[in-house]
């Protein structure tokens, strides 16, 4: 009984985030767990946001009538109500799905096509390597607004249904996320070709497909995690500026942050602040609760940054991520495009 | 390769043997670079069209239902949407090639010409926007690897991660609330008040970037106008680039205080401040310049936000407003247009960082 339960707390201790956390002192800690919490609730209040959200995102009216617009925050709407006539405190609340939803289908798309093109490219080598790397490259050099602005109108011709918009948004964003994950599998996947467990599975006579997929891939996926949280804070940005854009999802399919913003620009003149200010404050949240664990997990990998527990406090631990090149904001450098030639 | 790592010593002086073949070599580097913007130009400019023709012909997306369907087909025909799509694509290809990026449907305009006239004005905000982010950036860059790991850092920190995690349209809305209506400390919106905008487009040989047209006219009152309607869209757009010089000299000042010679400069008894504002700062600096490239792709992509919320007159905003008239023309040549700068400009950085750090070419 004993053994089982202390086998239990090992094998939490052993994953990824828990385990970072053990190792964290100090600020580096502080900032790990503000993350979390942020991010915790962003999670929660999408999944329950049904029961949280006062009224329904699309709704204008309840049994007294109308809400009326731009009406200030009160009693009966806590953050008041926009020019349209929505509760601000429920568009906010519902929008968290909107960007919830957003987020996974980007990121998993956008990890699935990265990830295969990223082994192939480096696992084949050659001029399909080059060709991909310098696709790659041209369109990672392009701003990405650009490039999502451009996807969103082939993919929903630029206005659309619910799911009609939460796939335009998030394949808009995934075709400027492929070119990341790309980069960064590539070159695991270029140095663990070298190891030599991979050479003695060609000797064994393991087909091209099992070692791609068996030996590289398992060993070349450690760094994913830091840009996987790069990338759906990422994915909230693009995803609001569409909507400021007015590629949004309409406001009667879902809540997006965007297009609220964008319908509040003209009350910010005459001094109406509520339509702005908290669905402006939700996007920025989220994104600094994301991108600060992203940020801590990122140091704690990389020995130059991390800070150290004092001596004698307890046996040094090592990250089991490594810190990569396109796994912090620091590292948004482009390649030299020479890359594929060296 | 990593451009954000840490720069050495100086190099030392070399002799003239080898300093020729470096420049061989320095040489070199560039016509590659130079042919690299070919295909980076091509592979754009192609995904934006075969992506823009997935929904069909521009015609029937912008004005279907406003033309009943025989007009609409004349029109499809007269512009030549009704060719198979390879016909259309090699066409376009030329016309790329010969600089003519289509014209607009919905105020039938070259988009070139679109380019010249709103051209300036956004190249005037995002030299606003960098020069920001280099005074904001790098002096709190320093700071934050003066003090690493200290509360300061830590704020410091924060605030580059809020700069990041603000869109600049959320920032731009923020800065009117406050210093607009407000205070009133500062216009709302636009890029000079009405009266001046009017004696500004009325200069014979115009810039278009209205601080130099002022400057010529001399008037310390346009002048001051001018500055005036600058401050809001610049720190918005500034802000997020200042996040990344921020982070960037902070990361590299820390790794560069680290180095034998900071440490022998420091046995020399030369003060903290200074080993971190001389000593440190300047090979922290490269990466800074590596990284310009992308940040001029990222204050484009922003350009187009922060217009849209100040008004401001550019290209951002025109390209805002062919995407609510639903002009895929316009978008799709803007897009094509600016893939093209983009290109240029990072060609321009790579040559640049090359001659100042002599490992990007190796």
């Amino acid at each position: 009984m004993n053994t089982q339960k202390k086998g239990l707390r090992d094998r939490l201790r052993g994953l990824p985030v828990v385990h970072q956390l053990r190792q964290s002192v100090g600020l580096q800690r502080a900032m790990l767990v503000v993350g979390l919490v942020i991010t915790g609730v962003f999670i929660l209040t999408a999944i329950f946001a049904p029961l949280l959200a006062p009224y329904g995102y699309a709704q204008i009216r309840d049994d007294n009538g109308t809400f009326g617009a731009q009406q200030e925050p009160n009693a009966k709407h806590l953050l008041g109500t926009t020019v349209g006539g929505f509760d601000v405190l429920s568009r906010v609340i519902w929008g968290t799905q909107t960007a919830l939803l957003v987020m996974i289908v980007a990121v998993v798309l956008s990890i699935f096509l990265g990830v295969l093109l990223g082994l192939v490219s480096g696992y084949v080598g050659g001029w399909l390597d080059r060709v991909l790397v310098v696709i790659a490259d041209a369109v990672y050099a392009f701003p990405s607004l650009l490039l999502a602005i451009i996807a969103a109108i082939a993919i929903s011709g630029g206005q659309s249904s619910f799911w009609g918009g939460i796939l335009a948004a998030a394949l808009s964003i995934t075709v400027v996320f492929i070119p990341q994950y790309l980069r960064v599998i590539r070159a695991e996947t270029v140095r663990i070709k070298a190891e030599a467990y991979v050479e003695s599975a060609k000797v064994v006579g393991a087909s091209s497909a099992r070692i791609m997929f068996r030996h590289v891939f398992r060993n070349a996926t450690r760094s994913l995690p830091l840009i996987l949280t790069l990338n759906t804070s990422e994915a909230v940005l693009t995803l609001a500026g569409l909507g400021f854009l007015g590629f949004g999802i309409e406001p009667t399919s879902a809540a997006e942050w965007g297009y609220d913003l964008s319908k509040a620009t003209s009350d910010v003149t005459s001094g109406i602040w509520w339509t702005a200010v908290f669905p402006g404050a939700a996007i920025v949240l989220v994104v600094l609760g994301i991108t600060l664990v992203g940020e801590s997990l990122n140091d704690l990998a990389d020995p130059r940054l991390r800070t150290r527990r004092k001596a004698g406090s307890g046996p040094a631990l090592t990250a089991e991520t490594t810190s990569v090149a396109g796994g912090s904001l620091d590292d948004l450098v482009p390649l030299s495009g020479l890359e594929g030639k060296s | 390769m990593t451009t954000t790592e840490i720069a050495g010593a100086p190099p030392r002086a070399t002799p003239p043997l080898k300093t020729r073949l470096a420049n061989n070599k320095l040489l070199r580097f560039i016509v590659v670079r130079f042919l690299l913007i070919f295909p980076t130009i091509f592979i754009l400019v192609s995904m934006v069209f075969f992506l823009m023709r997935t929904i069909g012909d521009p015609i029937t997306a912008s004005q279907g239902g406003r033309l009943s369907a025989a007009d609409l087909a004349a029109r499809i025909e007269a512009a030549g949407y009704n060719r198979p799509l390879l016909v259309q694509y090699f066409e376009y290809l030329g016309q790329v090639f010969s600089g003519n990026f289509g014209t607009t449907i919905s105020d039938n305009r070259p988009v070139v010409e679109v380019l010249a006239t709103y051209g300036a004005a956004t190249l005037e905000l995002v030299i606003y926007a960098l020069i920001v982010a280099f005074i904001v950036g790098i002096p709190l860059g320093m700071v934050a690897a003066a003090v690493r790991d200290k509360w300061p850092d830590a704020v410091l920190r924060i605030f580059a991660i809020l700069c990041y995690a603000t869109p600049v349209f959320f920032a731009g809305l923020l800065l009117k609330l406050v210093f607009s209506v407000g205070l009133g400390w500062l216009p709302v919106a636009g890029r000079a008040s009405a009266r001046n905008e009017l004696r500004l487009s009325n200069i014979s040989d115009a810039t278009g970037i209205y601080l130099l047209d002022a400057l010529r006219l001399g008037s310390p009152a346009l002048i001051g106008d001018v500055l005036a309607h600058a401050v809001l869209p610049g720190v918005a757009l500034g802000l997020l680039t200042a996040g990344v010089f921020l982070r960037l000299t902070r990361t590299n000042v820390i790794g560069t205080l680290s180095m034998d010679y900071v440490d022998a400069a420091r046995s020399r008894g030369v003060r903290e401040s200074r080993l971190v504002t001389r000593h440190a700062l300047k090979p922290a600096l490269i990466p800074i310049i590596t990284v310009i490239g992308l940040q001029i792709a990222l204050l484009l992509g922003g350009a187009v936000l922060t217009e849209t919320t100040f008004e401001w007159q550019g290209l951002g905003f025109q390209l805002s407003r062919y995407i609510a008239a639903r002009d895929f023309v316009a978008i799709q040549g803007i897009v094509a247009l600016l893939a093209v700068i983009v290109a240029l400009t990072n060609f321009i950085v790579d040559v640049v960082a090359a001659l100042i750090d002599p490992r990007v070419r190796f």
